[in-house]
């Protein structure tokens, strides 16, 4: 299943000036616990699905409470700057829609 | 422990209006403050760096009316934080302006009103630095050193709870501030009240976007705040809005590196432990913050400097050979800038933004492009004189109308013109500084200034 029919809610924005972080957050505990659990998302593969460095994903943490996956990519330039298409980051999260979910 | 309410209708004055109807709800709950944050980084480096609002003082108006009005009625103080979008000392002039303009519209009686000035000259941070001071990069920006003052044309300092306290203790009923953490101006009054600073700072944490910590998404509606000693209480104020424990623990992680932990001067709220659970229909309870001191306190300081004059191009493409050749096309009319202007990169710069294939997530872009039908092109050009800059945005854009490619079939013109003309855009700027320094006191960095403000005098 795609990760899109499974979470409520799938966003990005700035996180700071320098950073842009990414939620993915599950209405349902049950369809939390299958992402959290197919570990289809890690470090590694978000890395990879934005091609960029893993080195750039700051942090990567399963945050309970909001039923979440939470992850943050460090831009290469700060948010504004010239050749900025995204100031508030708020439109990088579409990739994610279609990461299978075992 | 005495039981203090907050309200905030707002979680970025002056953006778009706030919502009445929710905010008179909130004044009749009895609130004992009313606070709203006005600052945003969002907004990009502009804003600060230009020392220009960027909000439309239309909105900024209306939150503040709506806002003084209240309180001044309802005798409670009203803070707000990071005047201006930005909080330089010009923010903190004009929002003071618009608190005597709307006191002498309403007549309302004297009242004591405490200005707090954040803004901070480049030579006095350049100073600190030569006698020993450390610029620490946040979040694995490198540490600021002469070079990155002398790109940078404006700097405000963040402050902590410190300057409010003091403000409220002197007896101000209105507190204009300028920078401030957005969870530092919910959490003065409530250390003022006794309360701990783990309440306090995670009632601000979950405040400073008013109805963002609810459920459905709704923007500007009035969220209350309840400490009591029991917890932190969030209440919806708009009718078919709650506070959830889904709804505040969602927001708890909103625009953060990492959902745990929120820096402020002096310490950190770690909200590893936190408990959310539903109080009432409306309400959510939290528990289990704690506060982690620091032994030393460091004050954020936010830096902006202009890096040169920008100047815009609009045009689109139809021809599907074109759009399938169209990085063939941009380096053909790059190919022309460079040899009229020299190599792209030394002392200007081109960027062309393809609407409809990659222009928004650019490099980050994973999905291979499948054939749009068409294509808008919005060309960027930056250097440090205006003039050329439009110069050379002009025939930046107007080559992709030239474009020279082996097979094109349309030989009368390679792009649909928008409008034949450069657009000129605010300069370009970048965030120099995203930086702590350390400092002996909480207060070192801050002005704060007293005024009696009588709506009823005559002028």
């Amino acid at each position: 299943m795609k990760l899109v029919e499974l979470a409520s809610t799938i966003r990005s924005k700035n996180a700071g000036v320098d950073h842009v972080t990414f939620d993915v957050i599950c209405r349902d505990r049950a369809n939390f616990e299958r992402v959290r659990d197919s570990h289809a998302l890690n470090p590694a593969s978000v890395a990879r699905l934005f091609g960029v460095d893993e080195a750039r994903v700051t942090d990567f943490v399963v945050f309970e409470p909001a039923n979440a996956i939470k992850f943050t990519i460090r831009r290469l330039r700060p948010s504004g700057s010239m050749g900025e298409s995204d100031l508030f980051g708020a439109q990088q999260y579409a990739p994610l829609f279609d990461v299978e979910i075992a | 422990m005495k039981t203090v309410r907050i309200i905030t209708p707002t979680g970025h004055l002056g953006t778009t209006p706030l919502e009445t109807a929710s905010f008179e709800r909130g004044c009749a709950e009895s609130p004992d403050f009313i606070v709203a944050d006005s600052g945003s980084a969002d907004i990009g480096p502009y804003p600060l760096g230009a020392d220009r609002a960027a909000s439309d003082e239309v909105w900024q108006r209306h939150d503040i009316e709506a806002m003084l009005v209240a309180a001044r009625r309802l005798g409670i103080p009203l803070i707000l934080g990071s005047a201006s979008d930005t909080g330089t000392d010009r923010g903190v002039d004009q929002y003071v302006r618009l608190v005597r303009e709307i006191a002498a519209e309403h007549r309302l009686p004297p009242f004591r009103l405490a200005k707090i000035y954040s803004e901070i000259p480049v030579d006095d941070v350049r100073r600190r630095l030569k006698d020993g001071g450390t610029l620490r990069g946040l979040n694995g920006r490198p540490d600021a050193d002469e070079a990155t003052l002398g790109r940078t044309d404006r700097i405000v300092a963040v402050m902590g709870t410190e300057p409010i306290r003091d403000a409220l203790r002197s007896g101000a009923e209105v507190v204009i501030a300028g920078r401030s953490s957005d969870c530092a101006i919910f959490a003065a009054p409530l250390l003022e009240a006794g309360h701990s600073a783990a309440d306090a700072f995670f009632c601000g944490k979950a405040m400073e976007c008013a109805s963002f910590c609810g459920e459905p998404f709704m923007g500007k509606e009035t969220i209350l705040g309840r400490v009591d000693g029991t917890g932190v209480y969030l209440t919806a104020m708009h009718p078919d809005q709650r506070c959830t424990p889904a709804s505040v623990a969602s927001h708890a992680m909103y625009e953060r590196l990492n959902p745990f932990r929120e820096y402020v001067p002096g310490g950190y709220l770690d909200m590893t432990h936190c408990c959310y659970e539903q109080a009432d229909d409306k309400t959510t309870r939290v528990t289990g913050q704690t506060f982690v001191p620091s032994a030393t306190t460091w004050i954020k300081l936010e830096g902006s400097g202009k890096v040169a004059e920008r100047a815009l191009f609009i045009a689109g493409i139809r021809d599907p050979y074109t759009i399938a050749n169209l990085d063939r096309a941009i380096g053909w009319a790059k190919g022309k800038l460079a040899e009229r202007f020299g190599p792209i990169g030394q002392g200007y710069d081109v960027f062309y933004h393809v609407y409809g294939r990659d222009a928004v997530m650019q490099a980050m872009e994973p999905t291979p492009a499948r054939a749009p039908l068409e294509v808008g092109i919005v060309v960027e050009v930056v250097c440090a004189d205006a003039a050329r800059a439009e110069t050379i945005c002009h025939i930046a854009g107007k080559n992709l109308f030239y474009a020279r490619l082996p097979d094109v079939k349309g030989t009368a013109g390679t792009a649909a013109i928008m409008s034949d003309e450069v657009l000129h855009a605010r300069a370009a700027y970048e965030w120099t500084l995203n930086h702590v320094l350390e400092v002996a006191d909480p207060r070192e960095l801050f002005r704060s200034r007293l005024e009696t403000i009588d709506g009823t005098a005559r002028s």
